[in-house]
């Protein structure tokens, strides 16, 4: 890992070189909420000046530029003979700027599942080696928990970091593409004052985090509070809807849908993107519901998230971004579920 | 000024985790491509149950394909939906694999109306297997109610064709009533050429029926069963394999030598849909095979 110092000026004219040539998409403000506080989204950009850079946290996660909400997984042509599969995975080269340590952590428990596992995924594959990540800090908002779970921090998975050093951002460079990008710009060697600066500024970020969650013995809490009265409590008020899954950057549960082109000539296949809150995620045929109950989906998924798979070497999943606290009607979130959790004697 | 990513760059950059079979795109297809299959036969089984005869086309993938009992395959019907089912014939069959199908849902109900020459797909096999080899020496059960002995035909097929490798075999196999029984057309050549020894139970019985009525555990009293000389393949709805594996408990079977075979929904056979999760355990990866013991430790299972 190679690291440099860039001045905002510099660093801008940097980041319009990228736009310049390439698909770029950038946090951009889309909404407003009642208390005046941002709604942001990452959207197409076409130059510096149209991201919101200081952007506190999107309302849906980059998971969405991996993990497609629908992705055609393959085709099947018919003919008088049978039929011809076709399996296409290819995607554009893009970037991505702007995006926090806590998402492209998501990002590395994604690639450990999707690409590490014994069926690595070609699909999310593709869409992962080309897209060129921007990863960039910032405060965290009063309900951000990412520092609990040993998130707020990033070291790999990235493309590119920036460190806000005051006028210059610390530069952390983890691939040859970044690296050759940069020749373009005037970048410096760091020197001692701007690593003090870069500490200095890690500490600050880590001692802004109002919101803890005790995550400690999290995985044994959760297999021994099975039946814990504390799932029918929260279950009763989940209104199955599914938005926490959509909105969290490290759901990955889907579907598969196949539907006949009306021509009749062709049919696709495609993945949907699930959720384990939805009524029918375990109905098998003839109509047996695995989780018949509110709170066993509810409890399933705080189960994934905390006590992880094998699959994920049995890490809990979670990154602590509140995501899905925040999009929740019914305000469940997992600090107030856990915290019960943790009550139960 | 050069910014430009490259177009379709596939390497990995240095951050990614290197998988080992990355690069190797044949393999990567494999996992999302179905081979292509003819359907060579269909037997009717029941008004509701088929036997399909399926032959992958391509002389390559043919000899790619192998599996052991237990194992299933995702098989696809275009246009329609892909489901999972388990591989029905011998494993030491390599012309063609052998499933039977329920119908019961919109894919399995339009399996039923294909005919002879019609073009499936299937990908796999996937899961886990029963361990025959281990058995070997040694008395085998082998319990299945309802559509159970589909599975189950895969064991058979082994024990026949490694008869002398194992001591005395069992079936037990119980359905609702006697229209529902699958295979009978196989029962005659289990017990006088493979020396297999076969009984029936119906819940149920019809004016054609003069076997036994009553719970398939009733079978039990009717054999001999030596606890510690003992393995079991128990094929069936949970409340079914429950039953019975809490029964061969009582008589003494260690659990882990009770073997079960679980189902779930699922949607992709390969650890990635999360459709499958009893607990933390996907049914595709590390099951649809568990032994009796890890069944009882895995949350939700049953
Ligand atoms: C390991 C395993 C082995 C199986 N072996 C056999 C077999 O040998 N013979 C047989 O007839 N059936 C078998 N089944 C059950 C069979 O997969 C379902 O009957 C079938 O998926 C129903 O699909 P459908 O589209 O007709 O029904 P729908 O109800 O229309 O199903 C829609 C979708 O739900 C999923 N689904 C529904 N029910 C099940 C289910 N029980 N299990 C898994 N996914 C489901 C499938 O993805 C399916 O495409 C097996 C299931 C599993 C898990
Ligand atoms: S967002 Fe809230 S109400 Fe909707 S499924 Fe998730 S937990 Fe339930
Ligand atoms: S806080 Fe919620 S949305 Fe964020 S990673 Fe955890 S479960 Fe997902
Ligand atoms: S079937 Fe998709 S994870 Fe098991």
């Amino acid at each position: 890992m190679i690291h440099k110092v860039i001045t905002k000026n510099e660093f801008k004219k940097f980041v319009d070189g990228l736009i310049e040539e390439n698909q770029t998409f950038g946090p951009k403000q889309v909404d407003k909420r009642a208390d005046g506080s941002g709604i942001y989204q990452f959207k197409e950009v076409n130059s510096y000046d149209d991201m919101d850079l200081d952007y506190t946290v999107t309302y849906s996660s980059v998971k969405n530029f991996f993990l497609p909400f629908r992705e055609e997984l393959s085709s099947f042509d018919f003919s008088d003979k049978g039929w011809d599969q076709t399996v296409e995975y290819r995607v554009n080269p893009r970037v991505i700027i702007g995006v926090r340590p806590c998402d492209i952590n998501a990002l590395n428990i994604l690639d450990k599942i999707l690409i590490g596992g014994a069926y690595p995924s070609p699909y999310y594959m593709a869409r992962r080696t080309n897209t060129f990540l921007v990863g960039m800090d910032h405060e965290p908002l009063d309900d951000c928990f990412c520092e609990s779970l040993g998130h707020d921090t990033v070291h790999r998975g990235f493309n590119l970091f920036c460190t806000d050093i005051g006028d210059k951002y610390y530069l952390t460079i983890s691939s040859s593409k970044a690296f050759g990008f940069l020749k373009n710009v005037k970048v410096a060697d760091p020197v001692n004052g701007d690593s003090v600066k870069f500490h200095e500024r890690r500490k600050y970020l880590r001692d802004s985090f109002k919101t803890k969650v005790e995550v400690a013995g999290l995985p044994s809490v959760l297999d021994i509070e099975f039946k814990s009265p504390v799932w029918k409590k929260w279950g009763d008020k989940c209104l199955n809807c599914g938005t926490c899954a959509m909105v969290c950057p490290t759901c990955y549960c889907y579907g598969i849908e196949e539907t006949i082109d009306v021509n009749l000539k062709s049919s696709r296949k495609e993945r949907v993107q699930y959720s384990c809150n939805l009524v029918d995620f375990a109905e098998v045929a003839g109509g047996h519901n695995f989780r018949p109950l509110k709170e066993d989906r509810l409890k399933y998924r705080f189960y994934h998230h905390y006590r992880g798979f094998a699959q994920n070497a049995d890490d809990p999943i979670c990154v602590g971004c509140n995501r899905c606290g925040r999009a929740c009607l019914a305000r469940i979130n997992p600090k107030d579920v856990i915290s019960d959790l943790q009550m139960e004697d | 000024m050069d910014y430009r990513l490259p177009k379709q760059d596939i390497n990995t950059e240095p951050f990614m985790r290197q998988s080992p079979r990355y690069n190797r795109k044949d393999v990567f297809m494999r996992t999302d491509k179905a081979y292509k299959c003819e359907i060579t036969n269909i037997v009717e089984l029941t008004p509701t149950e088929k036997l399909f005869h399926l032959k992958i086309l391509s002389d390559q993938e043919r000899r790619i394909f192998e599996f052991r009992p237990g194992q299933f395959v995702m098989l696809e019907v275009p246009g329609f939906g892909e489901v999972p089912i388990s591989l029905s014939s011998s494993s030491n069959n390599s012309e063609y694999v052998e499933l039977c199908v329920r119908k019961s849902g919109r894919t399995t109900n339009m399996l039923h109306r294909a005919k002879t020459g019609a073009k499936l797909g299937i990908r796999g096999p996937f899961g886990t297997s029963f361990p025959m080899e281990k058995m070997a020496g040694h008395n085998i059960l082998l319990v299945a109610g309802g559509l159970g002995l589909a599975p189950l035909r895969a064991p058979i097929n082994w024990v026949s064709e490694y008869r002398d490798e194992y001591k005395d075999v069992h079936i037990l196999y119980g359905t609702k009533d006697p229209d529902q029984m699958l295979f009978t057309y196989q029962y005659e050549e289990w017990q006088k050429v493979d020396h297999i020894k076969l009984l029936t139970i119906v819940e149920k019985a019809n004016k054609d029926w003069n076997g036994r009525t009553g719970m398939i555990t009733d079978l039990f009293k009717d054999i001999d069963i030596k606890p510690d000389d003992t393995f079991a393949i128990v094929c069936g709805p949970p409340v079914m394999f429950k039953f019975v594996c809490d029964h061969l408990d009582g008589l003494g079977i260690p659990m882990n030598r009770m073997f079960v075979s679980l189902e779930r929904r699922m949607h992709c056979g390969m650890g990635k849909c999360c459709r499958c999760m009893v607990g933390s355990t996907f049914t595709c990866v590390d099951g649809p095979v568990f032994d009796y013991w890890s069944v009882l430790n895995l949350k939700e299972a049953i």
